[in-house]
């Protein structure tokens, strides 16, 4: 098992010089999963965030191998370098072996990449599937996107007279990727860097797909103090919001427990897409955002306590 | 020496992606193309190629796929036609401006709506924009050679651009010609390996493919990505006349069909070039003089040898089996546009035909040369073949 000292002193995949946003989460969460990986590897990246900021012509903020594409394909584009690293490896044309990454937000993973990433799974291609997850689409300002939770405010589902914001909960992306019946599929999250780099290597290590979403909360679009980024990530957890957990094989283990769940409150409060839910007339809101936390946490308790395979 | 053999469009084009052997094929069934990709992978089961086979789950996949092989070093490929390359456009877009050596066939075939299968060139017709290599093929026998042209004009390092080769839906990708196929070993020895400088996979030297540029660089990436298209119809002549030497045919920017003293001409693309040849041979015979001209390169447009080309004739009727709503039809366009400049201008007429795969014959294309010869043209008004009005 690694130490965070270890992992920190290995040679940054993504160097100084970006232009993320003060407080963003995004660096530190892909510096810790390539940190995990033994072989070289390949990114190919989504358009969004990450995308934008780390390679701005004629600078490159990468030193290791990237593409970007468009928008919805980094699943596709990923299966093309992993099938050409096949094609030279039976044709003796190369001998080190490479993990190839595929990494895009939310709405290039949730919303309109979904079908290469399905059809790269069920292909199985041999590549790990990160989603940075800022519940949005906060390169181009804070609209809605499939991973929205519900009674967030976003500028294309604002909360207004008669508007709570977004109507729908978020789609589950962790059990349908494990639908595909992928070896590896886990949740984790930007504070608790040690459990999502245990999460990569072992995503690194199986034979097949894997994929591990990654909470990231946004600064920028969801209001709040730079310096709070952990701080949120680490309430979503423990609030059950954002549970940690894997699913390994079909079986699901719940990494993080907390002792005493705290209110959805405490997660809610002091960011700016939920400040409608404050307001009197908006009480059932949270309360409703409460009792859907507790039943999703209740039901993964009773799928891992099963064993049943997923 | 070479092999003959009874092979239709898309057996030809696979037969041609089987001498490549390329390291990645990613397949998505698409008619007409879907012969193409389903013999390749007969190719692939039966191991007679190296190829890594992706069946992929869509045309916009299919492509993104191919670039990623690609932009890791791999020789990569897939085919498509119609709707699918309209799906794909976005990386139809995209993927010249990575300046990779992409090679893919398409098959002509009406866009949507209402739905056609069958051939016309509306789908290619409107990538004209794009940035990539486009070569136009009569016949089984074109489209075979032009897949290994066209391989070694999108790597060759003046150009790196991808290009499509195109063949008519159904008539030429499924109809079953005679087929002169070069040996294995001299295919494999003409296309050599493909050598990238730069390269994913070469992890030792990491490099940053699709960067984000803004209006400080954008528009000089894409000047560069002009000039490389420029390249491309030098490259397509050279690379053209080292073919030549294994097939004895000839491969021009046009070809010119018993043009020398003719006094009207038509230009057409594709397999009606190989109507227009029987209606010009007949009419030759009756004493009229007149000819063909056929685009085989048709991006890079030769504007400067089809201007010299034209300026020989009295009246040139432009076909053109797509329309552009609201403007001249491309191929016309394309005419139009090399004439400007010239003091000697043929008259124009511009015809459109054959849409959703409607036959034109013969008899279609002599009435064309003898309206042509008439004088009855009109260079600013569209007139239809077969059109039921």
């Amino acid at each position: 098992m690694a130490t965070i000292q270890e992992i920190v002193s290995k040679e940054k995949p993504l160097v100084s010089g970006h232009r993320m946003c003060a407080g963003c989460g995004i660096p530190p969460i892909v510096n810790t999963i390539i940190s995990a990986s033994d072989k070289p590897v390949v990114i190919a990246n989504a358009t969004g965030c990450l995308e934008v900021t780390s390679t701005i012509y004629p600078f490159t903020a990468w030193n290791v191998p990237w593409i970007h594409l468009t928008f919805e394909n980094a699943a596709a584009v990923a299966a093309g370098i992993e099938t050409a690293l096949r094609a030279f490896r039976k044709q003796g044309k190369i001998d080190t072996d490479v993990n190839i990454i595929a990494i895009g937000g939310d709405g290039g993973t949730y919303d309109i990449g979904f079908q290469a990433l399905s059809g790269a799974l069920e292909r199985r291609h041999k590549f790990m599937y990160v989603v940075y997850d800022n519940q949005g689409y906060m390169n181009t300002g804070n609209q809605r996107s499939g991973a929205t939770p519900f009674g967030a405010s976003t500028t294309t589902v604002p909360s207004g007279r008669v508007s709570i914001g977004k109507p729908q909960w978020r789609k589950n992306i962790v059990e349908i990727v494990a639908a595909h019946r992928v070896p590896y599929a886990a949740q984790a999250a930007v504070h608790n860097l040690l459990d999502l780099y245990n999460k990569a290597k072992k995503g690194f290590e199986v034979d097949g797909p894997s994929f591990l979403a990654v909470f990231q909360p946004c600064t920028t679009n969801w209001h709040y103090d730079p310096s709070l980024t952990i701080q949120y990530s680490k309430l979503a957890a423990e609030t059950n919001f954002w549970p940690l957990y894997e699913i390994e094989n079909g079986k699901v283990k719940i990494n993080y427990k907390p002792k005493e769940r705290k209110p959805i409150e405490e997660f809610l409060k002091g960011q700016g897409r939920f400040r409608h839910l404050f307001k009197p007339e908006n009480k059932h809101v949270i309360e409703e955002m409460q009792k859907m936390v507790d039943e999703e946490w209740e039901r993964l308790l009773k799928l891992e306590e099963s064993g049943v395979q997923l | 020496m070479a092999k003959l053999k009874p092979l239709t469009g898309a057996q030809a084009t696979a037969e041609a992606m089987r001498q490549i052997n390329p390291d990645v094929v990613v397949a998505y069934p698409i008619t007409p193309q879907t012969p193409i990709v389903e013999f390749f992978a007969q190719f692939v089961a039966d191991g007679v190629v190296d190829t890594e086979m992706v069946p992929i789950e869509s045309e916009h996949s299919a492509l993104s796929a191919v670039v990623g092989a690609s932009a890791a070093g791999a020789r990569a490929m897939c085919a498509t036609s119609s709707q699918g390359l309209a799906l794909m456009w976005e990386i139809v877009a995209a993927a010249p401006g990575l300046r990779l050596p992409i090679v893919m066939p398409v098959v002509n075939r009406a866009l949507s709506a209402p739905i056609n299968i069958h051939c016309d060139h509306s789908d290619t017709m409107g990538t004209l924009t794009l940035g990539w290599v486009q070569i136009y093929s009569e016949n089984a026998q074109e489209a075979y050679e032009n897949m290994l042209l066209a391989l070694r004009i999108a790597e060759h390092p003046n150009v790196l651009l991808p290009v499509m080769v195109m063949q008519d839906g159904f008539i030429t990708s499924h109809g079953v010609e005679v087929v002169k196929v070069l040996e294995d070993e001299e295919v494999k020895k003409f296309i050599s390996e493909r050598k990238p400088d730069r390269y994913l996979l070469n992890v030792k030297n990491p490099y940053t493919v699709g960067p984000l540029a803004l209006p400080d660089y954008y528009f000089e990436v894409k000047r560069q990505q002009e000039v490389a298209i420029y390249n491309a119809k030098d490259v397509y002549l050279e690379v053209g006349e080292e073919l030549s030497k294994l097939t004895g045919n000839k491969y021009p920017l046009f070809e010119e069909y018993r043009t020398e003293d003719a006094e009207a001409v038509i230009v057409a693309l594709s397999s009606t070039a190989g109507t227009a040849k029987d209606a010009v041979d007949e009419m030759r015979e009756q004493g009229y003089k007149v000819g063909l001209i056929k685009p085989k390169l048709f991006r890079p447009f030769p504007y400067k040898e089809m201007r010299e080309t034209l300026e020989r004739f009295k009246v040139v009727g432009v076909l053109d089996r797509s329309i552009a709503f609201g403007a001249y039809a491309p191929v016309y366009s394309e005419i139009r546009n090399a004439l400007y400049e010239s003091d000697k201008k043929p008259k124009l007429q511009s015809y459109i035909y054959g849409l959703g795969g409607r036959d034109i014959f013969k008899t279609d294309i002599k009435k064309v040369f003898e309206e042509l010869l008439s004088g009855n043209v009109d260079s600013q008004t569209q007139r239809y073949i077969g059109l039921r009005e």
